[in-house]
């Protein structure tokens, strides 16, 4: 089966600094994979290749066979491709529902009914249902997050990118959107996830990237990746982080 | 003569009301004209100066520069004077309307720009996230972020337009100025400059206010 994102030999500098040195990477429809790493080792910078925020120098990114690149076809790409970042990015002069609505009725140009019908039911989703009139200010961090899963949602994308979504969240906020991300694994929806939790990525991925230093590792199921890893560098970084 | 029968003279100004008010009307109808015109290019000339094509950049970074140093009352005269050489012939509103607003624009710009820029990275980058072109983007998630930011400088900005429009007498344009001018002479009386002033005064300053007032709630609002 061809697979959904495919990256072959993808590099990507920052002036002279190399910071992914020919990656190979590709996800099925459906697979939940987990990438981690240390701090500086590219995860971030390549799953924002993925929908083109950040350029990159050499190799090809494919979603649905589609090359990913600058030009007309890239906002299509895009749309078919949800994020969920760091720092939510909600859009702080809409409410939970219109942030939610918004691309369904600007990028789909569904009618503001069905928009705000598609909001809602995803509000529901992942629990916001009550706070669908707030703005964004007015929500804590982990309800902030998970009004931007919704709103990645709306797209019904192929496949939902997330870079560290709970990092930037007080500890007693991360559980909530670990609980809807692990619900929308279930669901069969593609993820492509950037993150520091372990016991996450032991739990939900199908597969677990370990990157170091711009490049892959070792990958595998989690079972045996966090049992038993093969590189010296995986096991260095697992003893250090699973000490505590 | 008295002070007051000299600058206050009551049967004067009310002589001189009615064209005194067709001036007030006429300063009105070129400042919103200019207001409107300076803003919506001010906007494109902003958009231009950040995303445009690298030539298209320069241009509009050297035309902000230009009509930012270049006195109005110059390019007034210029326009009104100048023009008809290479026969180019405008009306006075015209000239004043023009020249007002191609400075207007380059201010504007200006203010625009830099609400775009105080515009977080991850707002662009969320809007594109969800597949939202570039003009979508600007209008239902950078703009309306960034023209609440530049409300108070643009109100601000709107005063000097509104202002700027007196030196429009000097393109003989019948606005309020030049009629309390013309009533002057013909009275040999200065009170129609005094009822002038006073027109000027009513008209900005609630708008000078209005900006004070945009200023606080803005600093209370990103508290």
């Amino acid at each position: 089966m061809k697979p959904l994102i495919d990256i072959q030999g993808l590099s990507k500098s920052f002036g002279a600094v190399e910071v992914l040195h020919g990656i190979d990477l590709s996800v099925q429809s459906g697979e939940v994979v987990v990438v981690i790493g240390p701090s500086g080792s590219g995860k971030s910078t390549l799953i924002r290749c993925i929908n083109l925020l950040e350029d990159y120098q050499g190799g090809v990114v494919l979603v649905d066979n589609i090359q990913v690149k600058r030009g007309a076809g890239l906002a299509q790409v895009r749309a078919e491709v949800g994020m969920v970042f760091q720092s939510f990015n909600l859009f702080p002069h809409l409410s939970a529902l219109d942030n939610v609505a918004l691309g369904p009725l600007r990028v789909k140009h569904l009618a503001r009914d069905a928009a705000h019908a598609i909001a809602e039911d995803l509000l529901v989703k992942v629990g916001m249902a009550e706070h669908a009139h707030k703005y964004p200010a007015q929500l804590s961090g982990g309800q902030q997050q998970r009004v931007a899963i919704a709103r990645a949602l709306a797209m019904e994308p192929k496949v939902i990118l997330f870079d560290e979504p709970t990092s930037a969240l007080d500890p007693e906020m991360v559980g909530e959107v670990l609980d809807v991300m692990q619900n929308l694994a279930k669901t069969g929806v593609t993820m492509l996830i950037v993150t520091h939790e372990m016991g996450f990525a032991r739990r939900v991925a199908d597969r677990v990237i370990f990157m170091d230093a711009g490049r892959i590792v070792e990958q595998g199921k989690p079972e045996p990746f966090f049992n038993a890893p093969q590189e010296p560098r995986t096991q260095a970084f697992l003893k250090a982080i699973l000490q505590h | 003569m008295s002070l007051v029968e000299t600058f206050f003279n009551w049967s004067v100004f009310v002589g001189a009301l009615p064209s005194l008010l067709e001036g007030l009307w006429i300063t009105l109808l070129l400042g919103l004209v200019s207001i409107v015109a300076g803003m919506v290019s001010g906007l494109l000339m902003a958009l231009a100066r950040l995303y445009g094509p690298k030539p298209v950049q320069v241009a509009a970074r050297i035309y902000i520069d230009v009509l930012r140093s270049i006195p109005l009352l110059v390019l007034l005269v210029l326009v009104y004077y100048a023009l008809p050489f290479v026969g180019v012939r405008f009306s006075s509103f015209t000239s004043a309307a023009t020249a007002i607003t191609l400075v207007s624009c380059a201010y504007t710009a200006e203010i625009f720009r830099a609400g775009i820029e105080a515009i977080p990275k991850g707002q662009f980058e969320a809007a594109d996230a969800i597949g939202l072109g570039f003009f979508s983007s600007m209008r239902y998630v950078v703009l309306p972020q960034a023209i609440r930011i530049v409300v108070p400088p643009l109100t601000s900005n709107c005063i000097n337009v509104l202002k700027d429009t007196a030196l429009a007498s000097v393109v003989a344009m019948p606005d309020l100025l030049k009629q309390a001018t013309q009533a002057q002479a013909l009275a040999a009386n200065p009170t129609p400059l005094i009822g002038a002033a006073v027109l000027y005064l009513l008209l900005l300053l609630p708008l000078v206010r209005l900006v004070s007032y945009f200023e606080a709630s803005h600093r209370q609002a990103t508290r």
